[in-house]
């Protein structure tokens, strides 16, 4: 899934704050989450006021200030770069909601 | 036998008074009969929780119990166990059968403790009422009008309607700490590391922890003992020696540095809840505690933190849920992409999604910075503040939620307000610090009070030596809701 991809509409949301309901269908889309017209003004009031909350955090002052990514400043951990996992495919796939011979089926993708 | 403690009942069946079947039917059935009522647990397994308790029995004869052998403990629906539906609160796991079993499971397992069932949960954790969850909110035993809080809320009843001696839950903003306090009852959040995430379901995973709920510090230092461990599996995991979290319970507290945050002792804080946390201030300062007032100015910024980086990673790690490998897959699908976005909107409720949105907007070209970046750097500031005041003192006190047990349906119309629950329990995760819940009395409608503790990182063991000496001195902890105590 695509998280990390351009809005179309450039307008700077993080000032006014002010969702519209094509902003709403544009970030469901990102999401990969069906809105039904009927639902999108509920969902675009709701955000709103949430991001109205966010909104108490940009007006800090945070130059020079070093993003906290992780509670620990460690370094992660290296294994050696050997198999450690044995084959469970018939396992996993027992939960899948559709497979054949093996594999995942999902609806045609190349015509 | 369901009044005993579980250290008493760890005793007993040492001393071989009592078997872990006899205790584990007994608490099974009253988790049947109570259900109805209390909605506590989503999943009990007769069957497979017996044969534990058989094991645990065979385990003891033999002379080779451990400190948890033959002990019943629910376990929160987020933790993965090999056989066991492990649904997360959510439609989208609804017939979900883990097929492997999460560190905190192993760990309970090979303790010989027996799973008595899965608790219910606010829908991936997101949640402080338990109102979210796709099989119905959790009672409060006090009050049965009211929520237990969230997102750890049934096995926050449980423990409090004495089903469970203990249980496990999770905490990413105040999940475990904030349904403890609701439910008159000790949760302990431990520092970000000491428990393994393996097979854990993933809501934010730079702040998701297991930790243990329980009537007394005594057991959690007992549930804690087992959970804790390093991992390989969780890269996240902290490589320490392993500790005895009861190693300072007896500890006097004569010393002890207590800061109190001027920010958490303001207008936010309910007349009753703030009576009742100035009773227990005054009660620590009588054991020898001194009070200090400090300040941490950036924590009022917690809750709007929380709300760009919980989303953010929520949204990353709940794309998994995509109806193809496991999950939810709608009904009626055209495209592949449709597929995506109808299992999606399908599977998950309003509250998760609404998290999901936020994730992903604030992640998105163009707002990365103003919004995701921003809330690192806010955080590191939080964290900071915190550093700072561990310079002064051993341990930060105050009201652990700003309120006592809400109505049900009192705000689930209103995501904001909802938020605004974990207001005092939110910095300790984005610092990555231990914190926990104590009972300390109760508040105008008879409804009990939580008393907050943070202590500097791998502290937990200070934090449970206060909390022990306080219950050694008073009896809050002790009180049941009425008709569970008997």
């Amino acid at each position: 899934m695509i998280l990390y991809c351009a809005l179309p509409d450039k307008r700077n949301l993080a000032t006014d704050m002010n969702l519209t309901l094509a902003d709403v269908q544009k970030i469901a889309h990102l999401a990969r989450i069906s809105v039904t017209p009927a639902q999108t003004e509920e969902v675009r009031i709701k955000l709103t006021g949430i991001f109205a909350l966010i909104a108490q955090m940009q007006a800090v002052d945070t130059r020079g200030v070093e993003p906290m990514a992780h509670a620990q400043d460690v370094s992660l951990s290296l294994r050696d770069d050997r198999v450690t996992e044995s084959d469970q495919r018939e396992k996993f796939q027992k939960i899948a909601p559709q497979v054949e011979n093996g594999l995942y089926l999902v609806p045609k993708v190349i015509e | 036998m369901h009044r005993h403690t579980l250290a008493e009942l760890a005793r007993l069946l040492a001393a071989r008074q009592i078997s872990s079947l006899e205790l584990t039917r007994h608490l099974l059935e009253r988790a049947r009969s109570l259900n109805p009522r209390l909605n506590a647990f989503i999943t009990l397994d007769e069957d497979k929780t017996l044969a534990q308790a058989s094991a645990a029995d065979a385990r003891l004869a033999r002379g080779e119990g451990a400190a948890l052998t033959g002990i019943p403990v629910a376990h929160k629906d987020i933790f993965l166990a090999d056989g066991w539906r492990t649904t997360c609160g959510s439609h989208m796991l609804e017939n979900f059968v883990a097929p492997y079993d999460s560190f905190v499971i192993e760990r309970f397992n090979d303790a010989g403790a027996v799973n008595l069932g899965k608790t219910n949960m606010d829908e991936f954790a997101m949640g402080s009422s338990n109102e979210t969850s796709y099989f119905g909110p959790v009672r409060n035993p006090w009050d049965e009008a009211r929520v237990p809080g969230g997102s750890s809320g049934g096995s926050a009843a449980a423990v409090a309607a004495r089903v469970s001696p203990g249980a496990t839950g999770t905490d990413t903003g105040g999940s475990i700490r904030q349904p403890a306090a609701l439910t008159g009852i000790c949760g302990l959040k431990p520092t970000y590391g000491v428990c393994s995430r393996w097979g854990m379901i993933a809501f934010a995973s730079s702040l998701d922890q297991a930790g243990p709920l329980a009537r007394s510090a005594e057991d959690c230092a007992l549930l804690l003992n087992v959970m804790a461990g390093h991992d390989a599996r969780d890269s996240t995991s902290v490589a320490r020696p392993p500790e005895d979290y009861r190693r300072e319970l007896a500890k006097p507290l004569a010393g002890l540095r207590v800061g109190l945050p001027k920010e958490y002792f303001g207008d936010g804080v309910a007349a009753d809840v703030a009576r009742a946390v100035q009773g227990a201030i005054e009660e620590l300062q009588h054991l020898g505690a001194h009070m200090v007032e400090i300040s941490l100015p950036n924590v009022k910024l917690s809750v709007p933190v929380y709300y760009v980086i919980a989303p953010a990673e929520a949204s990353s790690n709940l794309s998994r849920f995509d109806g193809v490998r496991y999950g939810h897959r709608a009904g009626d699908y055209g495209d592949l992409n449709d597929l995506y976005c109808q299992s999606r909107a399908e599977g998950f409720g309003a509250e998760v999604k609404r998290r999901i949105l936020i994730g992903t907007y604030v992640l998105s070209h163009g707002y990365y910075d103003a919004y995701y970046l921003q809330a690192l750097k806010v955080r590191r500031l939080i964290a900071d503040d915190h550093a700072r005041a561990f310079g002064e003192v051993d341990v930060i006190l105050g009201a652990t939620a700003p309120s006592t047990a809400f109505r049900l349906g009192d705000k689930t119309d209103d995501p904001v307000q909802m938020y605004l629950n974990d207001i005092f329990t939110i910095a300790a995760p984005l610092a990555g610090l231990p914190a926990m819940s104590v009972p300390c009395g109760f508040g105008d409608t008879g409804l009990p009070v939580g008393l907050h503790l943070v202590g500097n990182y791998f502290e937990e063991a200070r934090l449970l030596n206060l909390a022990h000496q306080y219950q050694l001195a008073t009896d809050w902890h002790r009180r049941a809701p009425k008709g569970f105590g008997d």
